[in-house]
């Protein structure tokens, strides 16, 4: 007798710790299956775009750090590459060289909670996941040293950074810089050729190139699909032209190319950071920029490479001294776009580490 | 380096094809008529030469007695991009067509826009609010909301 069964919906989240935030999987199942998925947010909605647009120019960047609050420094400079296109503000080379060390110190530390935290999504409790943390609170450190902050640094301004780096930041960083390499090796040794971490991430959660291309996907989650797409490069920024590194892609766009993909761009920022320290200038760390900012009137988009990918600030200025409107491009809202098609046909388990390989922060997708 | 592309090159190939299409026109963006957005759009994305298809971002500014509406789309092929602009001068229920069919991901910035400037997309599959709750009052990011 065949056994009679309907579809029922089950909610994955908010409060889960699979979502990484308040986020819910609204998923309906027939068995363990997913049919449908609606993904559900806004729980951590704060309308940052409209508290931008009371604050004056400078203000507003506090309220960047708590975005992508994995990634404070990364915001820090897009907010602050707009406002500079905006207003035409000259940048010093030291700050530029800083900006760029601490961008990418910022990536490898986001990347370590995105691969730790896909680990522990694929059943690797917890061991992985420390090991990360572990040399992320080196990095943490080093911020620490510059801003004396851990996660929300504030720490660039328009025109520059706020402060030059104390006398003990270079030393540490070379010690780091020495160590990461090392760390890595160590870590793919266990992880690379993982006969559990290749059945789990292998061949799952697929998103092609052209359902990456169309859903506007960005960052890792769009090299995994193998398209060789990277702002560092295809438009530069900053002074990343200066820069010798490669753009790791994936090739099948599954989980583990996403995966693989994060690894390898923690080893091009160290060869980055390296680059960038034998280079870094004496000099100002900011230039001459009156206390309130009048941009003339007009519009600005800056965008750069951030963890998560495309971090896109558009400005419109009204030439008075707040931003007439302040949009974000945020790469975690839009990643999650095609997550619905990643999802329908795995089953749960599945769909927890398709979502986990996408790697977001609730804080820029909620705003 | 991205090139952008020169808006009135563009307009001018438009115009042609498009009569009456064509608001404005500017260094690095087109501000096309509300009514011919969809083949506007459909035209970007599919000629040859042009391909841009990827959209990076969407966006709504409100000027009080209009909406602009803001898309920048980009090719990954060409490495270039443009910025198409349209408007719309209702604000009882302004309405725009939705673009989610040409590029998906529109799909989720679209519900943005609805949600937080009350410009709803018509076609878009699932128009509802998106980051705020069903049943909330108003629209936040409009100027006139306090």
């Amino acid at each position: 007798m065949a056994l009679k069964t309907e579809p029922f919906v089950l909610n994955i989240g908010p409060a889960h710790p699979s979502t990484h935030g308040v986020f819910r999987m609204r998923s309906t199942l027939d068995g363990e299956v997913i049919v449908d998925m609606e993904p559900v947010f806004g729980y951590l909605h704060r309308g940052i775009e409209k508290l931008a647009e009371e604050r004056t120019y400078t203000g507003v960047i506090p309220l960047t750090d708590r975005l992508d609050y994995l990634a404070s420094m990364s915001n820090n400079l897009a907010y602050c590459l707009a406002v500079e296109k905006l207003a035409g503000i000259e940048v010093p080379e030291r700050a530029e060289y800083l900006r760029v060390i601490l961008a990418e110190l910022q990536r490898i530390a986001s990347h370590l909670i995105a691969v730790g935290a896909f680990l522990n999504d694929c059943g690797a409790f917890m061991t992985p996941i420390l090991y990360m943390i572990r040399e992320r609170e080196k990095i943490l450190d080093l911020f620490d040293m510059v801003c004396g902050q851990r996660l929300t640094y504030n720490f660039m301004r328009v025109g520059g950074v706020s402060q030059d780096i104390p006398e003990e930041f270079l030393p540490a960083l070379r010690r780091f810089v020495g160590q990461m390499p090392g760390f890595i090796d160590e870590y793919d040794r266990f992880l690379k050729e993982n006969e559990i971490l290749l059945a789990r991430a292998k061949g799952v959660g697929i998103l092609t190139r052209e359902m990456a291309i169309n859903s506007s996907a960005g960052g890792p989650v769009l090299r995994g699909s193998g398209v060789k797409w990277d702002i560092r490069k295809a438009d530069p920024y900053s002074i990343y032209d200066r820069f010798e590194f490669d753009i790791p892609t994936g090739a099948a766009g599954d989980c583990y190319d996403r995966y693989r993909v994060r690894v390898e761009e923690m080893r091009q920022s160290v060869r980055i950071i390296k680059q960038a320290m034998e280079q870094l200038p004496s000099g100002p760390v900011r230039s001459e920029v009156p206390h309130l900012i009048h941009p003339p009137v007009g519009e600005a988009y800056a965008h750069i490479e951030a963890p998560k990918g495309e971090l896109g600030f558009y400005l419109v200025s009204d030439n008075s001294i707040a931003p007439y409107r302040c949009h974000v491009r945020a790469p975690s809202l839009i990643n999650l776009t095609a997550l619905r098609d990643m999802v329908v046909g795995w089953k749960i388990a599945d769909a927890i580490i398709i979502f986990g390989s996408i790697d977001i922060c609730m804080g820029e997708v909620d705003r | 380096m991205t090139v952008a592309l020169s808006g009135k090159e563009i307009a001018g190939q438009l115009e042609g094809k498009f009569p009456g299409s064509i608001v404005e026109s500017g260094r690095d963006c087109i501000v096309v008529n509300s009514d011919s957005l969809l083949a506007v759009a459909a035209f970007l994305k599919d000629t040859q030469g042009l391909d841009l298809d990827y959209l990076n971002y969407i966006t709504a500014i409100d000027y009080y007695d209009h909406f602009e509406v803001v898309y920048q789309l980009v090719s990954l092929e060409h490495n270039h991009s443009l910025v198409l602009k349209t408007r719309c001068y209702q604000r009882d229920n302004p309405t725009l067509l939705s673009v989610v069919n040409l590029w998906q991901g529109a799909d989720f910035q679209e519900r943005e826009i609805y949600d937080l400037m009350g410009i709803r997309f018509e076609g878009h599959p699932n128009m509802k609010r998106i980051v705020l709750w069903e049943g909330f009052q108003g629209h936040p990011l409009r100027k006139d909301y306090l």
